[in-house]
């Protein structure tokens, strides 16, 4: 039998015929109900703006006004940077950069990997150079990106903070906020079996399933 | 879905004598190392992949300790320094009558991280041991564990916006404590321990079991 036409499930390493499932379907497996296949039509598309427009927040979040705190007489101004740099003095410097990583670098470099494997495939184009390696590091990267989990972190903050100071909530805010509603969506339209079937069958050079 | 009643109707690849992705479901004659896919490394083993896990989960434990008794927020209110550990922030936010917010920062600081140690450990140690609960009701916990995993850094974000945001020079500022470091740190090796436990030496040893 052909190695091509198998493919064993993730999670339970159960073998299954590779058919070409139906769009708006989902086949799963058969033995631990892991999702196999779940093509839907435009999904590539739809990640990848999703990615894009992830990626368009996540500057604005970095570069726009955060949050403000006034209390007697007081102001401070501080921005992602700011929150990012918050460990840098003395012998918590490694922790700074690594929250630079988690709620900006990290989140920004998935989904720049997202719209370099899957905008040339919503397009109908021949997938990148190397777009299976890059993919790979997209998923690699996904349990890292923490965008998401920041924002809910500002939200526990400001009601630590909201009973003694006032907050002004800036731009950034905003953005961070609009970021866990993309995020949502793109995690949900991720289908990872699906993309490496598209990747694979795309890059063999066959058209359209 | 309904759960099968008799696992040997399923031929796995490592029966079939391949070797299967856990990426991308490529399936490969066994001993093959890389993905021909997807470039990830093919490994199936029990040992190497419960080594990890463990190796993890007890630097995890490790780092979990002072993140527990060292001060996690140092506060400066009008030249009174204050420090907070973990539990010491939890019991002011009941003081303060803020009982909301104190069951969040408990649940996610000390239930979630406790919690998380005792299911992998228990995950890890089914594979080798008749398991008490049925592998679909351990799948669960497993996608359970590595969903919320990590979720727990939520505290060590709180301490950077809050070490941010409240620098109000004489009135009050807050600075961030050695804790904050290890319990970062505790999460990291957490989650890495839950991505090392590979599921499918559930079904391996459900199989085992039953025949």
């Amino acid at each position: 039998m052909n190695l091509d036409q198998i493919i064993a499930c993730p999670v339970c390493d159960a073998l299954h015929h590779d058919q070409d499932v139906k769009k708006h379907s989902t086949a799963k497996c058969a033995r631990c109900g892991t999702i196999l296949a779940a093509p839907k039509s435009g999904a590539m598309t739809r990640i990848a703006m999703l990615s894009l427009t992830a990626l368009i927040l996540l500057i604005a979040a970095a570069c726009f006004p955060f949050l403000a705190l006034e209390a007697q007489g007081f102001s401070h101004r501080a921005s992602v940077l700011d929150t990012v740099m918050a460990f840098s003095s003395g012998p918590m410097a490694p922790l700074s950069l690594a929250t630079g990583f988690l709620i900006v670098l990290l989140p920004a470099a998935r989904y720049c990997a997202l719209i370099y494997t899957l905008a040339p495939m919503a397009i109908g184009w021949r997938p990148a150079p190397q777009a299976a390696r890059v993919y790979t590091w997209a998923e690699r990267l996904k349990p890292w990106a923490m965008a998401e989990i920041f924002i809910i972190g500002v939200a526990v903050a400001l009601v630590k903070v909201s009973g003694l100071a006032r907050v002004e909530l800036g731009p950034a805010f905003w953005a961070f906020a609009a970021l866990l509603v993309v995020t949502i969506l793109t995690d949900s339209a991720i289908c990872r079996l699906t993309v490496w079937k598209t990747l694979k069958i795309r890059s063999s050079g066959q058209s359209e399933i | 879905m309904e759960p099968p009643e008799n696992s040997q109707q399923y031929l796995t690849a490592a029966e079939a004598g391949l070797v299967g992705c856990r990426a991308c479901g490529t399936v490969a004659p066994r001993g093959t190392r890389v993905c021909p896919c997807c470039q990830s490394r093919l490994e199936f083993s029990e040992t190497a992949s419960l080594q990890r896990v463990w190796a993890w989960l007890i630097a995890g434990l490790i780092a979990y300790i002072p993140a527990n008794i060292y001060p996690m927020l140092r506060t400066v209110t009008f030249g009174r320094a204050s420090e907070n550990t973990l539990m010491g922030g939890i019991l002011e936010l009941l003081h303060h009558g803020s009982y909301g917010v104190a069951f969040i920062v408990f649940f996610a600081s000390i239930v979630i991280p406790i919690a998380k140690f005792l299911a992998i450990a228990f995950l890890a140690l089914s594979v080798r041991k008749p398991p008490t609960l049925d592998t679909h009701g351990r799948l669960l916990l497993y996608e359970v564990v590595e969903f919320i995993g990590r979720w727990s850094m939520i505290d060590v974000f709180v301490v950077a916006i809050l070490t941010a945001l409240v620098q109000l020079d004489f009135a009050a500022a807050i600075s961030p404590g050695i804790a904050a470091v290890s319990f970062a740190l505790s999460v990291a090796f957490t989650m890495l321990a839950a991505q090392s436990f590979d599921p499918r030496l559930m079904w391996l040893a459900e199989k085992r079991d039953e025949s």
